[in-house]
């Protein structure tokens, strides 16, 4: 099969989706119930062309693999060049797994301008394939940016009563974050001569580019991941985004930025990496602590899970800059599982909000006594996230503190500290709206899971168990890559150490 | 030489207009309008396969040039105005300025850009920059019972000639202090060595000029209320082919005669390029008239073309035209879709018009998103490629700031692209409007198609733009 660009085909297939969306025509209902359908259908085939990815994945080396190349620029030395490693390749099975479940949470919360919905999200699983498995700088750029758009309207539409502020606010500070990295770009290929990315992985800027280089870069992915103090953009577009729009935003567009430092930063930029390292640790341990208080005061469901989600996000890039292999690992498996325990969590909030229409905590209490199945599911990704043993949040955690301590043991000695404040504020807000005596008069009436829910949850339940019982089925396609990362960054300090001591003699 | 095959398309272009002047007399004065039209669009259309299939070569005995990047600009500009007549013509029977001096007009300020951008000579540039700025003039004033026209035509007319007086001083400068108008001789008497200071400020006084006529910073107080007041058609041709013909010369001027002293004018660019940028962005953030705000776009879109002319390099002039390229086409799509606003056949300007056009019209909306997010320079889209070819040049050339100040600045810019996103998308809706012609739809179908299909094919513009660069720079 591998004669096939499936690369590509995961990649194009959703716009095919949408291209078809485009031809429906007719009354209104009936245009709803096939949009639904046919954006299910597309997505659902591209999650299973994509699990070829996954079988057909060679976990013994660290090359690039599915690898397509074709011209696309050539005057420019620019070419269309696809393919993943073991640090992508799960990227783009999270992105292909999470839209089914995205398309499927809308059903019935979307019932305007269906077509549209479907068109966007449709158009945005595109983008966030193509980024993750882009090995070109623009065409990765290209992707990168491209988000912007369906994101744009998916929040400003669909949103709730401050959307056009939150869409506004999302667009313009990642775009200000964007365009430096454009310049640094811009920047590489100048010195370069390509924006080929293995081949600046290859090249070896020197020092005093790598620092500017690395900032420019830094200012947009810290703006993605995101963290503090440039994070005030993802509360309101939490809240105001759709469900299945916090969903795809927490479970795969926070990790475009983690990926971002792994694919370029460390890579490319070890020498100044290492020089930031410390600012990295810093405004992470910020992160951690500061956003979990404040996410422990929260009035509102869904700003509460966003604040909770820039504090995991802050063990991310603190594991991504241990340079050892622990913390690396920790790193991505905290990334992959943190994006389907938040989009789980996202989705809770859903379950609830399309029958209450609030997202205040205090509307809801004692869910327990009529919805016993929802009680279960939340209670089990309220865990996921604080990381209980057996749920793949523990493992992420464990990994990236064990390569925090073998960094700095100061550093694992706050993130640690920030985990325990996680698991206060997640256990409060589960108290808050699942225990209790049910009071509230309209919660009389609430209704369980229905089975389209139920649905949507199993998949993300087996997975989470499933990466929390038995990690190695992941931590083995990631291993050898991250071990080639690990070496690329460590052979590359340590020859500007000598080169220094050299110097110094 | 004389070689008068070289300015086949020009003196075609010469005669149509005076054989249709000719027969929008005798045919009766109000009933000829569309058949003039018509034949002037075709004339155009004649001149494009005239240019392309021309074989270029020097005329005049050198004061001519049909390089390819005179023909590169020839065919965008006849594409632009070729467009601004098909776009005019319904509106002008509507709102009864169905006059056939109009199209000739537009054909004769069509030639003066053609001879501006192949002219190789001071006095060949004045030449055609005066045809081209009369016409201009008197088509601005075209409905000469509204007060807003009349005005904006006497606006646009007095400014206009200024900058034309300024412009011819800077000419009589240089030729004071080299002795010479060619473009070649110059360039060959001015390599390697200093600029004579007359010289630099005559070079000075030609830029200023030249400023105003592309409506750059701190030349630029006239576009918006010119645009305003114009009757839209004629504002949606201001934008584009002037435009274009504008920055031709500019960059003719700058890397022809003064390449050699790229040192001395870049900083002139590079701030005007900087001023023009911020001017562009923030100013236009508040304005409610969506024509104003189309003025102030392009006032920042010159910014963003000067700074592949700041570069001062081959690949930023490839960069410049190919950004040309890609405006002429988001803005002939912009414009008919404002030229659609329409309702109970009334004009429309105001960006809350558009409110709910997402329910009311959603594909014109989707489209008009297109372009928006296209101008702000929202990748896969091809306004990007335009901003991203520039800014290459100038990290190239070593302008590290001035890429980051104006990436900046389209962020700035961004808010107010999104903002009719907005109004279309988020606010509810408004009436809708009266239906679109036909010759709209077909103008904003072949422009999202451009848009939307650049990324996968970006190699034809792109080429054709780099032969055009190259031909400046003798190679």
């Amino acid at each position: 099969m591998s004669d096939w660009p499936i690369l590509s085909i995961v990649t194009f297939l959703p716009l095919v989706g949408a291209a078809l969306l485009l031809l429906i025509n007719g009354e209104e209902a009936t245009v709803a119930r096939n949009s639904r359908w046919v954006a299910l259908w597309t997505s659902g085939f591209t999650f299973l062309v994509s699990l070829m990815l996954w079988v057909n994945f060679d976990a013994t080396t660290a090359d690039f693999q599915f690898v397509e190349q074709a011209d696309w620029m050539p005057g420019l030395n620019i070419s269309y060049h696809m393919g993943v490693d073991g640090i992508s390749v799960l990227f783009v099975l999270l992105a292909t797994f999470l839209t089914p479940i995205c398309i499927l949470s809308a059903w019935e919360a979307i019932q305007k301008r269906v077509k549209e919905y479907m068109i966007a999200f449709l158009v945005l699983e595109t983008m966030m394939v193509g980024m993750f498995s882009a090995l070109d700088g623009l065409l990765f750029y290209l992707f990168f940016e491209g988000v912007l758009i369906p994101m744009f309207i998916i929040i400003g539409v669909w949103g709730g009563q401050r959307r056009v502020y939150a869409a506004f606010k999302l667009f313009l500070y990642t775009l200000l974050g964007s365009v430096l990295m454009l310049v640094a770009l811009l920047a590489m290929y100048f010195e370069a001569g390509t924006t080929d990315i293995p081949t600046l992985m290859e090249y070896g800027f020197d020092y005093n580019m790598q620092l500017w280089l690395w900032l420019a870069f830094f200012a947009s992915f810290a703006v993605k991941v995101p963290m503090w103090p440039v994070h005030t953009w993802l509360p309101d577009a939490h809240v105001e985004a759709p469900t299945a729009g916090s969903v795809i935003l927490a479970g795969v567009l926070l990790k475009m930025g983690g990926y971002g430092f792994l694919r370029f930063s460390l890579p490319m930029m070890p020498l100044a990496s290492e020089t930031f390292a410390p600012l990295v640790f810093t405004l992470s341990i910020v992160a951690i602590i500061y956003t979990s208080l404040v996410a422990l005061a929260q009035q509102d469901m869904k700003k509460l899970i966003a604040y909770s989600s820039v504090a995991h996000m802050g063990i991310v890039t603190i594991g991504a800059f241990t340079f050892n292999q622990h913390g690396i690992e920790g790193s991505i498996f905290q990334m992959l599982s943190h994006g389907v325990v938040s989009g789980a969590l996202f989705l809770c909030v859903g379950v609830v909000y399309d029958r209450i229409h609030t997202r205040e905590i205090d509307a809801y209490g004692g869910l327990v006594h009529r919805m016993p199945g929802y009680a279960l599911i939340f209670m089990f990704f309220t865990m996921a996230s604080v990381g209980l043993p057996g749920t793949g949040g523990f493992i992420g955690e464990i990994l990236t503190l064990l390569g925090a301590f073998e960094a700095n043991t100061w550093v694992a000695f706050f993130a640690a500290t920030g985990l325990i404040l996680g698991a206060a504020y997640a256990l409060y807000l589960y108290r808050r709206i699942v225990f209790g005596a049910l009071t509230k008069e309209n919660l009389k009436t609430i209704l369980d899971m229905s089975p389209r829910e139920w649905i949507i949850f199993a998949p993300l339940v087996i997975i989470v168990l499933w990466m929390g019982v038995y990690p190695v089925s992941f931590l083995d396609i990631m291993h050898v890559s991250v071990e080639n990362l690990v070496n690329q960054v460590e052979t590359a300090q340590a020859a500007a150490a000598n080169a220094a001591q050299l110097a110094a003699n | 030489m004389l070689n008068l095959g070289a300015a086949l398309p020009e003196m075609f272009m010469a005669v149509s207009a005076l054989a249709l002047l000719m027969l929008g007399v005798f045919a009766g004065k109000d009933k000829s309008f569309r058949m003039v039209s018509w034949l002037a669009v075709a004339a155009q259309v004649v001149a494009i396969v005239l240019v392309v299939m021309g074989d270029g070569g020097s005329a005049f005995f050198g004061q001519f040039s049909a390089d390819p990047f005179a023909k590169f600009c020839k065919v965008l500009i006849l594409i632009g105005s070729a467009t601004g007549i098909i776009m005019t013509m319904n509106f002008a029977e509507r709102e009864n300025m169905a006059r056939f001096e109009f199209p000739i007009l537009i054909s004769l300020a069509t030639l003066g850009m053609m001879a501006m951008v192949s002219a190789n000579d001071m006095l060949s540039l004045y030449l055609g920059l005066e045809l081209q700025s009369l016409a201009l003039y008197v088509v601005a004033a075209i409905r000469r019972d509204t007060v807003r026209s009349t005005e904006s035509g006497l606006k646009y007319f007095i400014l206009g000639s200024i900058a034309s007086g300024i412009l011819l001083y800077g000419m009589s400068m240089v030729y004071g202090f080299t002795g010479t108008t060619n473009f070649t001789v110059l360039g060959d008497t001015l390599v390697g060595g200093e600029l004579p200071l007359g010289a630099l400020v005559g070079l000075a006084f030609i830029f200023a000029g030249l400023c105003f006529k592309v409506s750059a910073v701190p030349f630029h107080m006239w576009t918006p209320d010119v645009y305003e007041g114009a009757p839209t058609p004629v504002t949606s041709f201001f934008a584009v082919a002037p435009k274009i013909a504008g920055l031709a010369l500019f960059i003719r001027v700058a890397v022809g005669p003064f390449g050699g002293a790229v040192e001395d004018w870049q900083q002139i660019i590079v701030l005007i390029s900087i001023l023009s940028m911020a001017v562009g962005s923030f100013a236009a953030l508040r304005q409610e008239n969506i024509k104003r705000l189309m003025a102030y776009s392009s006032i920042g879109h010159v910014g963003f073309a000067l700074v592949g002319l700041a570069a001062g390099t081959q690949d930023g002039v490839t960069g410049v035209l190919v950004y040309l390229g890609i405006y002429l086409v988001m803005n002939l799509g912009t414009f008919a879709v404002i030229l659609c606003m329409r309702r109970n056949d009334r004009m429309n300007e105001e960006i809350t018009d558009l409110a709910g056009l997402a329910k009311t019209k959603p594909l014109m909306a989707a489209i008009t998103a297109i372009f928006m997010f296209s101008m702000a320079g929202i990748p896969p889209l091809a306004g990007f490629f335009g901003k991203f070819y520039v800014f290459k040049a100038a990290v190239d050339a070593g302008l590290v700031t001035l890429a980051v100040i104006g990436l900046v600045t389209s962020v700035v810019s961004a808010y107010y692209y999104l903002r009719i996103i907005k109004v279309m998308y988020f606010d509810e809706p408004v009436e809708g409007f009266d239906r679109n012609g036909t010759e709209m739809n077909v103008i904003m179908a072949v422009a999202t198609i451009i848009i939307l299909a650049f990324v996968f094919f970006p190699n034809p513009l792109m080429d054709s733009a780099a032969v055009a660069a190259a031909s400046l720079f003798g190679m």
